[in-house]
């Protein structure tokens, strides 16, 4: 029988694979901005399995929200990346040092 | 029996295209394996009767973001070696702290399991409500405003990835209509007056 805790799990799994992905690819900035996604899916996945749980539909607004921001964040997320790539010819995330204080 | 192979089935492909995700060496493949885990994501929404947001995580995530991904991706030419440098160094670091996770999520989940039952066998909505309709009535009424602030978010990220990658570069030879369409006559002609000469 599949339950809330199985769910849980799950979400708890893909949001260590992508807390370990921002170790392996701190190099890499689109795969950061892959891995944030997959974290932020991890958190609807609670949002919709407690919404269940409490018969209650406000979980599901709030993933619509967080739909909403996601797609807000990569969008500029991208914009930036594409700006940096302009200037730098490269996204190694390394190379950022000019704001270091 | 069913929905208890179908949710196995659904996470065992999601785990794996999230690993895929995170160790594929090209970021063409880890945009993809995202696409497989957000359609598996979606699949197991359905399982849990979010049936509106199940469709609008494929229609918006993998119709929009994740094409906006790729294509950025492709447009770019990334040396993939030289992002690599280090993988292998901080694998153990994140390996690590990863399995604490989890086992931390597993020790607080599972084995403390507060009595969250939640049987998947029986839905807990009656067949003729609309998880659309329901969403809307809520969304428009007691969340009106959020849905409005939402609504400017989205037009921010508009204004603000335009203005980021908008540039002038000097020296552009380009059209201005305006200037064509309001040149004169005076403008362009000058009627000059010459004496002709007397052949000698």
């Amino acid at each position: 029988m599949i339950g809330l805790p199985h769910f849980l799990m799950l979400a708890g799994v893909l949001f260590s694979i992508a807390v370990a992905g921002i170790f392996l690819n701190r190099k890499n900035l689109i795969v950061l901005l892959m891995c944030i996604e997959l974290m932020l899916l991890a958190v609807n996945f609670n949002f919709i399995a407690f919404s269940r749980w409490h018969h209650d539909l406000a979980g599901q607004v709030f993933v619509f929200f967080i739909l909403t921001v996601a797609a807000a964040e990569s969008a500029i997320g991208l914009a930036i990346l594409v700006v940096l790539f302009r200037e730098r010819r490269s996204i190694n995330v390394d190379n950022l040092h000019t704001l270091r204080g | 029996m069913l929905i208890t192979i179908l949710f196995y089935l659904f996470s065992a492909i999601l785990i794996g295209s999230a690993l895929g995700v995170v160790l594929s060496r090209n970021p063409v493949h880890a945009a993809l394996f995202l696409v497989l885990a957000f359609f598996n994501s979606a699949a197991l929404w359905l399982l849990l009767e979010a049936e509106f947001l199940g469709i609008v995580l494929v229609l918006v995530y993998v119709g929009a973001v994740m094409v906006l991904f790729l294509f950025v991706v492709m447009m770019l030419d990334i040396n993939v070696a030289q992002l690599r440098e280090g993988f292998t160094k901080h694998a153990p670091l994140g390996a690590l702290v990863a399995l604490i996770m989890v086992g931390e999520v597993f020790y607080v989940v599972w084995v403390r399991h507060l009595g969250l039952s939640l049987p998947l066998d029986a839905p807990v909505w009656p067949a003729d409500v609309s998880n659309t309709k329901a969403l809307g009535a809520i969304l428009y009424t007691d969340y009106l405003l959020p849905f409005e602030l939402a609504a400017v978010v989205l037009l921010l990220a508009i204004v603000s990835a335009i203005v980021l990658t908008m540039r002038r570069r000097p020296g552009l030879k380009k059209q201005d209509i305006s200037a064509q369409v309001a040149v004169r006559r005076a403008d362009r002609v000058r009627l000059v007056k010459v004496a002709s000469e007397k052949r000698s």
